[in-house]
Parts: C-alpha cells; sequence; structure tokens
C-alpha cells in the first residue's frame, strides 16, 4: 500500500525492452533533431531563393538567336568558341540589370572576357534605347522576346550571367548582379584557376 | 538523367497525382496558351502544369501564376508536348535545365525515400507501438477486473 | 509623443510579466501565499498595459501618423477606416503584437476562473504564462517594435497589400491566433502538473475545456483562411497544403488527439504522460509555426519578410520553452504512470488509434512541409514539396482514421466492447453505403478512384453519431453538454469530409477566349460573356466584365468579375465573382484582354464546396458547446497535489 506503484509495462518505440525509462527521453532527442533541422534551415534561407543551377558543368545550350542590330549576323554558340564568354541575360524592363550596367561596363574595359547579352522579354526598340542611354558593354546582343531561350538557359529571373569556358561549358551561374567583388571571387578566381584567359580576337558587335 | 521507371511506379505517380490535382481543386491561371489539339493532350498539359512550379513565384504551380515567366512556360510545356515528349519527358527537359526544385512532386526515387515512405513507416511503427499498449493493458485487466471506473466525470461517460 | 507611450507601455508589460512568472513559479515553491497571490495581480497588469500599446497603434494608425514606420508601412490615408484598423496585423510587429495581446486575453480568461483551481496550481500556471508573455515581449522590443519612428516622416504611407483589403482579413488572423495561443493554457496546465507531480488525474479535467475553446477557435481560424483564400486569389483553391496553411493545420491536428487523450484521463487516469506530451507538443507546434512564418525558412506565398536575426531569437525562445518543457517531462512524467487496464475492442483502445494516427497525420504534414530543410541537412540535394505529395500522404493515416470513427464510438469503456453495437454499426455502413455510393457514382457522376470511399465515410460518420443521442432521447435520458458536443463536432466532420470528396473529385474548370455574346458549357451551366466596362472605387481602378449563367434556359445569376489596378502599389488584382450556393459555387475570373474584343476567361463549377468551411464551422461549434454547456462546478474542493512518493493505488 505505501509502495509507490511504477507504471505498467510501457512498450518500448522500438524494439528490445530494457529500461522504460529512455523513452520519456525521446521526445527531447526527437526535438534537438528538429532544431538541428531548423538551425539548417536558418542558416540556409539567405539561399533560399537562389537555386543552384544543373547546368553548371554541362555544355553551353545550343541557341541562334536574331542580333539586335537590324542586319547583324544571328547570336549563337560561335560567339562563345575558342575563349572565356561570360554569357548576360538581361532586360530593359530590369532595375537590377541597370546597377549591374558598371560593372559589366568595367569588365568590357579590362578586355579579357566578351560579353554576349541575351535581352529577355524585351522589344529592339526598348533595349537599343537602353543601351543607348548608359553604354554598350556587350560584344553582340540577340533577341529573346518569347523567352524559349532563356527557359533552355535555365532563367527564371533578371539578371543572370553564365561563365563559359573555351570549350563551351558553362563553369559557373550568377543569379542576381555582378559587383566587382563577386567577379572577382567568383568569376575571375575560376578562370585564373583554369589557366587564365587571353584576349579573344576583336570581332564586331 | 533519363532514370528507368517501372510502369507500376509511373501508374501510382499518375494516380497519386491526379488525386492530388483534384484534392486542391485548383484552376488554371486564365491561360493564354491555345488548348491542344486533343483532350488527352490536353488534359496532360492540365496535370503538368499544376505539378509545375512556377520558378519566380512563391510557392505557386505554372497552372496559378500570372507573371509571365509562368506563361512562357505553359507555353514550353504545350510545345513539348505537341512535339510527342511523354510527361517524364517534358519533366526531366523542365528538371534538366531548372533543377528539381521545378517539381512540386519530389521525384520517387532512393534520395527520397525517406519521404515518400514516412507516410506508411510511419504507420507500421505507431501499429507497432499501438499493439504493444494494447496487449500490456489488456493484460492488466485481466488481472484486475473489477477495479471500479472513476465516476466523478459526466454522467455521459457512464455508457 | 503618444507612440512613446506604447513603447513603454510595452516595456512596462514586460516588467508586470516577469513579475507574474516570478511570483507564480517561486510562490508555491517557497509556498508563499502573498506571492501566490501577486501573481493574478500581475497578470492583469500585464494585460492593461499590452491593451494600451495595442490601443496606441490602433490610435496611430486611425490618425495616419507616418511617422511611425509600422503605420508607413503598412497603411496610406487613402485606405478606408476599417482597413487602417486592421493593419494593425498586416505584418510581422503587428502581428507579433496580436500575438501577445491575445495572449494576455487568454491570461486574464484564466484568471477569472481561477477560484475553481487549487491555489498553488493556479499559480503556477500563471507562472508559465508569464514566462511566455515576457519571451514574447522580449523579443518584440529587441527585434520587433511596432513603435519604431520613421524619419524624415514621409507624407504618406505604402498602404496596406490589396490581398489584406477584406473582411475576412479583418477576422481571421484574430480568430487564429485565439487558437493558436489558447494552446499555450494547456501547455501551462501541462507544466503545472509535472512541476507538482500530480499522481492524480484531476488536472486533465481542468485542462479539457481550455483546450477545447483554443481547438474551436483554431478550426475557426482555418476554414476563415481556407475560404478567405478561396474567394480572395479566385482560383476555386481553397488549401494549397502551403507551409504556412501547413504550420497552421499541425497544432489542429494534434489538439484533436490531445482533446480525445484528455478524455481517457480524464475519466481513467490513463495515458496520462501522453495527455502531457501531447499538451507540450500542441502549443510547440504553434511557436514552430511563428518561427517558420518569419524567419526566412519557407517559401510561401503567405511568409512575412524574412529575417534570421529574428529567427535566430525565435529559436533560442523555442529551445528554452520547449526544451525546458520536455526536460521537465523526461524527469516528472515517469511517476505519473497509471497502471489501469483495457481490452482490445474498448474505447480507449480506439482512442489509443485515434490518437497515434492524429500524430502520424501530423508528423507526415511535419516531414513534408521542412522536406526541403530536411534534405539540406542530410545532404541529400534540393528538394521541393507540394501538394502532389501532401494529398496522398496524408490520407494514407486519415482514411483509417474516419473509418474507426465511425466504428469506436459506440465502444464502451474498458472491456465494454462493441458486441452490444454490431447491429447498429453494420446499419449505419449500410445506409452510407446505400447514400453514399449513388451520390458519388450518379447523381455527380465519373468520380476519381477515392471519391466514393470519402462519400461513404462522410455520411457513415454523420449517421454513426446520430445513434447514441438519438437512443438517449429516446429513453428519455439527459444528454450532457459533452455528448452534445462531441455529436456536433464529429458530425460536422462528417459534412467536411463530403465536402471536401464531392469537391475534389467532380469540380469543373475551363479556361475559354470569350467575345461579348458567346456562351461555354461548364456541366450543365451555360456561361454567356457579356462585355466589359470601367469602374473606380476607393482606392483601385477596374475592368468589370459581366458574364450570365443559365441552367437548361433558366437564369441562375449574373457574374461580375474585375480585374483591379491599386493607384498606391500599382499592383493589379483578380477578383472572382461568385456564386455561392449550398450544392454547388459557379465562379467566373477574368484574365486578359486577348484582342478582337475578346478576353479570356476562367469558368468553375464547384460542388458542395461551402460543406468544407460550413463542416469546419460545426466542428468549432461542438466544441464551444461542450465546454459552455457544462454544470458550473463550484470551487475546487479537491486536495492539493499529492508529492511524489506517497501512496496511490487506484488511479482515480
Amino acid at each position: 500500500m505505501n509502495q509507490p506503484i511504477e507504471g505498467a509495462p510501457t512498450p518500448p518505440q522500438e524494439a528490445g525492452t530494457g529500461s522504460s525509462r529512455w523513452r520519456f527521453v525521446l521526445p527531447l532527442g526527437l526535438f534537438a533533431a528538429l532544431l538541428i533541422v531548423l538551425f539548417v534551415g536558418l542558416v540556409h534561407s539567405p539561399e533560399k531563393n537562389i537555386i543552384p543551377s544543373p547546368l553548371v558543368g554541362k555544355a553551353a545550350p545550343q541557341f541562334s538567336i536574331p542580333n539586335l542590330v537590324s542586319g547583324g549576323e544571328p547570336v549563337s554558340n560561335a560567339a562563345l568558341r575558342g575563349h572565356w564568354s561570360l554569357v548576360n541575360v538581361w532586360g530593359s524592363w530590369c532595375a537590377t540589370c541597370r546597377d549591374e550596367h558598371q560593372t559589366l561596363l568595367m569588365i568590357k574595359q579590362q578586355g579579357a572576357v566578351p560579353i554576349i547579352g541575351i535581352d529577355w522579354n524585351d522589344t529592339p526598340a526598348n533595349a537599343s534605347n537602353w543601351l543607348q542611354q548608359l553604354g554598350n558593354p556587350y560584344q553582340q546582343v540577340g533577341e529573346d522576346p518569347n523567352g524559349r531561350v532563356a527557359i533552355d538557359w535555365g532563367v527564371y529571373a533578371a539578371p543572370e550571367s553564365f561563365l563559359i569556358n573555351p570549350q563551351g561549358v558553362i563553369v559557373y551561374k550568377e543569379v542576381g548582379e555582378i559587383t566587382p567583388e563577386i567577379w572577382r571571387e567568383q568569376f575571375l578566381s575560376r578562370i585564373d584557376a583554369a589557366g587564365g584567359a587571353s584576349p579573344p580576337p576583336a570581332t564586331g558587335g | 538523367m533519363h532514370s528507368p521507371r517501372p510502369s507500376q511506379l509511373r501508374a501510382l505517380a499518375s494516380a497519386a497525382l491526379l488525386i492530388g490535382l483534384l484534392w486542391v481543386g485548383r484552376a488554371l491561371a486564365v491561360d493564354a496558351t491555345p488548348p491542344l489539339p486533343t483532350a488527352q493532350l490536353q488534359q496532360r498539359y492540365l496535370a503538368l502544369t499544376h505539378e509545375l512550379r512556377c520558378m519566380q513565384c512563391q510557392d505557386e504551380s505554372l497552372a496559378d501564376s500570372e507573371v509571365d515567366l509562368a506563361g512562357q512556360m505553359r507555353g514550353e510545356v504545350h510545345d513539348l508536348l505537341l512535339r510527342g515528349m511523354t510527361d517524364q519527358q517534358v519533366k526531366d527537359y523542365l528538371v534538366s535545365r531548372y533543377g528539381e526544385f521545378i517539381l512540386f512532386k519530389p521525384p520517387m526515387n532512393w534520395r527520397n525515400a525517406w519521404l515518400w515512405g514516412a507516410p506508411v513507416l510511419l504507420m507500421l511503427i505507431g501499429l507497432l507501438v499501438g499493439w504493444r499498449i494494447v496487449v500490456g493493458r489488456r493484460r492488466l485487466v485481466d488481472e484486475d477486473p473489477d477495479e471500479p471506473l472513476d465516476d466523478t466525470v459526466d454522467e455521459h461517460w457512464q455508457s | 509623443m503618444v507612440v512613446e507611450l506604447g513603447h513603454y507601455a510595452l516595456i512596462l508589460a514586460m516588467l508586470l510579466a516577469a513579475a507574474q512568472a516570478f511570483f507564480g513559479l517561486l510562490g508555491p515553491a517557497l509556498s508563499r501565499d502573498r506571492w501566490m497571490a501577486a501573481a493574478p495581480s500581475a497578470a492583469c497588469g500585464q494585460f492593461v498595459f499590452t491593451a494600451l500599446a495595442v490601443g496606441v497603434l490602433i490610435h496611430a494608425f486611425i490618425g495616419n501618423d507616418f511617422s511611425v514606420r509600422y503605420v508607413a508601412d503598412n497603411s496610406n490615408s487613402a485606405l478606408p477606416l476599417f482597413y487602417r484598423v486592421t493593419a494593425l496585423w498586416g505584418a510581422h510587429e503587428g502581428s507579433i503584437l496580436l500575438w501577445i495581446f491575445v495572449l494576455s486575453l487568454w491570461t486574464m480568461a484564466v484568471v477569472a476562473r481561477l477560484r475553481y483551481l487549487p491555489t498553488e496550481f493556479g499559480a503556477r500556471v500563471l507562472g508559465v504564462l508569464g514566462i511566455l508573455s515576457f519571451g514574447f515581449l522580449l523579443f518584440t522590443l529587441a527585434t520587433s517594435s511596432p513603435f519604431s519612428r520613421l524619419f524624415p516622416t514621409p507624407a504618406d504611407g505604402a498602404s496596406l497589400n490589396p490581398l489584406l483589403q477584406d473582411p475576412a482579413f479583418a477576422v481571421h488572423p484574430p480568430v487564429l491566433y485565439t487558437g493558436y495561443v489558447g494552446f499555450s493554457v494547456s501547455f501551462a496546465f501541462a507544466c503545472a502538473a509535472m512541476i507538482e507531480g500530480r499522481r492524480d488525474q484531476l488536472w486533465a479535467r481542468w485542462m479539457r475545456p481550455w483546450t477545447v475553446m483554443a481547438w474551436a477557435f483554431l478550426a475557426c481560424g482555418i476554414a476563415l483562411g481556407s475560404w478567405w483564400a478561396y474567394y480572395e486569389l479566385g482560383w476555386g483553391g481553397y488549401w494549397s497544403w502551403d507551409p504556412v496553411e501547413n504550420v497552421s493545420f499541425m497544432p489542429w491536428l494534434v489538439g484533436t488527439a490531445l482533446l480525445h487523450s484528455l478524455i481517457v484521463t480524464e475519466k481513467r487516469g490513463l495515458f496520462k504522460s501522453w495527455t502531457l506530451l501531447l499538451a507540450l507538443a500542441t502549443f510547440s507546434l504553434s511557436l514552430l509555426g511563428t518561427f517558420i512564418v518569419r524567419a526566412g525558412l519557407l517559401i510561401s506565398v503567405h511568409s512575412f519578410a524574412a529575417d534570421p536575426t529574428r529567427g535566430i531569437f525565435i529559436l533560442a525562445f523555442l529551445v528554452i520553452v520547449v526544451g525546458g518543457a520536455l526536460t521537465l517531462y523526461a524527469l516528472r512524467a515517469p511517476r505519473m504512470q497509471s497502471n489501469a487496464g483495457f481490452d482490445l475492442i474498448s474505447r480507449e483502445s480506439f482512442l489509443l488509434f485515434n490518437n497515434i494516427l492524429l500524430v502520424i497525420a501530423a508528423a507526415v504534414v511535419l516531414a513534408g512541409t521542412l522536406a526541403p530543410d530536411i534534405a539540406g541537412a542530410l545532404h541529400l540535394g534540393t528538394l521541393s514539396v507540394g501538394a502532389p505529395y501532401f494529398a496522398p500522404s496524408f490520407m494514407v493515416p486519415v482514411l483509417p482514421l474516419l473509418a474507426l470513427l465511425a466504428v469506436g464510438i459506440h465502444a464502451r469503456w474498458k472491456r465494454g466492447g462493441l458486441s452490444h453495437a454490431k447491429r447498429v454499426i453494420l446499419t449505419t455502413l449500410l445506409c452510407g453505403l446505400v447514400i453514399g455510393l449513388p451520390l458519388s457514382l450518379a447523381v455527380y457522376g465519373h468520380p476519381m478512384p477515392l471519391a466514393p470511399v470519402g462519400a461513404v465515410l462522410g455520411i457513415w460518420i454523420v449517421l454513426s453519431s446520430l445513434v447514441d443521442p438519438i437512443d438517449r432521447i429516446r429513453r428519455r435520458l439527459t444528454l450532457s453538454a459533452s455528448l452534445v458536443g462531441m455529436t456536433v463536432a464529429h458530425i460536422g466532420l462528417g459534412i467536411f469530409v463530403l465536402g471536401i470528396t464531392f469537391v475534389s473529385s467532380n469540380s469543373i474548370e475551363r479556361d475559354v477566349a470569350m467575345k461579348p455574346g458567346q456562351v461555354a458549357m461548364v456541366g450543365d451551366y451555360a456561361f454567356r460573356y457579356e462585355g466589359v466596362r470601367d469602374v473606380s472605387g476607393p482606392n483601385f481602378t477596374a475592368v468589370r466584365g459581366t458574364v450570365t449563367v443559365t441552367r437548361h434556359g433558366q437564369l441562375i445569376t449574373v457574374l461580375h468579375p474585375e480585374k483591379r489596378r491599386f493607384y498606391v502599389q500599382g499592383t493589379v488584382q483578380t477578383t472572382a465573382a461568385i456564386a455561392p450556393g449550398l450544392h454547388r459555387d459557379l465562379l467566373a475570373s477574368l484574365g486578359d484582354n486577348v484582342g478582337a474584343g475578346a478576353w479570356s476567361l476562367r469558368l468553375q463549377y464547384r460542388p458542395l464546396i461551402r460543406l468544407v468551411w460550413i463542416g469546419g464551422v460545426i466542428m468549432a461549434l461542438g466544441g464551444m458547446l461542450a465546454v459552455f454547456g457544462r454544470r458550473q462546478r463550484g470551487p475546487a474542493t479537491v486536495p492539493d497535489a499529492i508529492p511524489i512518493g506517497a501512496a496511490r493505488r487506484t488511479p482515480a
């Protein structure tokens, strides 16, 4: 009568008995596991909006689109062959592209890596005006008014930029604005790691 | 990127997709894409656009989203279906460009086994735990059948 | 000047919450009566100052005080007065303030009923609530004060997101929070019981009404949210397994398990430690929900602007509160076990499996919601989970659960079994089949695979729930509030199941480009597009379409879908036109002007969709009936907690 009665045989969560005491610690353990997941999620949350591209490490998609300059040659993979290139997806409607423009002009001035522009969801008139106003960092600009080429490149926002090596393989993708720091740390570092860039043959643009 | 897929899994996936699709009961965003020539193609189109994520929007499907990109991607799905691709090929096409994130339905492969297997696994654990509790308690009631019930609660419970 | 008053009011509220926690927990521990008596006073003070802070913020909104950053971000002078007030909970800072205010309201409710609890227990409950209030107030003052100023003061504000300019938005967050936060009372009761190490189960009886109330409010809140999404977003969807939706659903599922488990604990002293764990888990899921939607963890149309700093704070709060409670559980719960028994076929057994299945359902939803983060933590790549996963996975535990309900509701306690009910069970099942199958197969036709199952289950549940009350009425016995409440709630569930079944299986949707005068058929209904014209509202201009709906030649309704452009934010919002009906809804939405005088339109037919929300509200109503119908009992004359180690043979 004076003995506190222990609980009825309580089944453990998994097979095997032994002290049933530890099943009361199980919730704490599960909570700890949950915390780890949440913490990881929290740590990664700034990157939540940036989806890693499956195209990195693969050959650049085949494309051939009309040149912004009427009468010019279509812009295609030929422009990428034999040297490092930067493919930049932009639009005159895109505010962040405006911010990025200075950096692109700087890259053009350095002369090591030509920039091929894909004008996305835009009209030739707006694009030309824009480039006239702000300067043209592009060696060539192609038109993608209905977005199909962009889909081929896995583009979902502007600006997006792809670093292509001389063999035509996508080495890196940047979603969002390229700043001088990002250019140095993400793009130039990769070029240097592979042996450096030689200036491309001059072409009309 | 094309993994061989047993036909049963596909059937299950399609059934689950259809159930899932109808469970949500989501309508198409008003879609300017021209309808496909056959009803079957149109149905596949509807199913696919509900299963694919709009990459620009927070958590909306291609079918429901109103942004331009979604419209263009719906057009892409439309063209791919017209070209004769299977549902899986269409999905693979887009996944190879955008990654698995574009799928609302996690692919049923070994990597995601923990997720798809979770309901069944939890059911097995739950039934096991429940069974063991019942067995234990049944033994107790056999040992003390005359233990009185608590009378202080609502009269209702005395049935 | 007035605005700073709000800030100081929050500081005072926080200090009083600390006092409430201090006196509430240490008073009983040190057996100091005066301290125990101070706890309710501190709680009242905290409420007063919290209310004052809310009042100050409302005043700032009404008065268009754009020097307050929160007002400038969420309001505008062109905004109608009603929405200027509801903008209070339009973004993170205000909604946290709402959380705190609702918590203080629940605390006041506990204070009002304090005399029905033993003094020490009541003080401890208030103490735990005080810790929660303190934590949230600290969080608000440290990271999310709604009273921070903006210099220079803008001439006008950014206005409220057009999606939130809606009467339902006035009601949905407060009701939802009342539910979410209400489970903090169950949490506090559970902690108090564990602190005291009570070996009886009286705490279960005290806890149940609070739990049921919170559960009912949460059910209403979720139903409101679903209804609002339906008519606001205009896609005909009422539930998308969006992470934020899931995060409100999980506490409700576990809360349902809790209130069923409480019944067993109250009645037979069984499942005590399990019930305690559920009480902890339900509120932990509420806290988890709060964390997830504010910490940038989710990708969702619903989520607040992400801020990892806040995320860290809430995570720390979670660790302290939930970790602390679970540690208390690990220490105290083993001593609180019972040794009663029950048979395989008994009410206890059915309720046990009810709990197991509900918890599994919640776990599945949790797994899917956190899947991207789990995959990230285990380096399994990026993962994206949506309705195609949730819907089938959720049904795995829930379909058996529904069947168990229809059978188990007749089971007797302990050894009672079901032998007395065999005929009843078969009869109700037969009626379910006779009504449900033709309904699904013939009346609505072309059902999806599981639709007949859903139809039969829904009807079977309704009929099974009615058996016992009708029997008692026939035998001229009284019906207790609990029985009435339970019956109504279960009937609500059956109705809900029916609604979901038919709307999932038999909805029809069509996208068409139409010129004025053209007709499109949606099932039996003929939708005729008449044209569009321009209109304007208080803070928007719109294009308004007219669609006439007829059926077999008879005019049913005229629909006016709109596409609105809001002045301040420049955003475009599509407003669907809905013709509601008990047996079906008809919807029309405008798409785009496709040229040549034609517009693209989305037309829908949704059978029995209203049953989804009606069912949910009836469930909540059942809960309310169970709580408020109880006969008042006198002040607690029960003995105080029996300390651990003393002798107790029977579980009663």
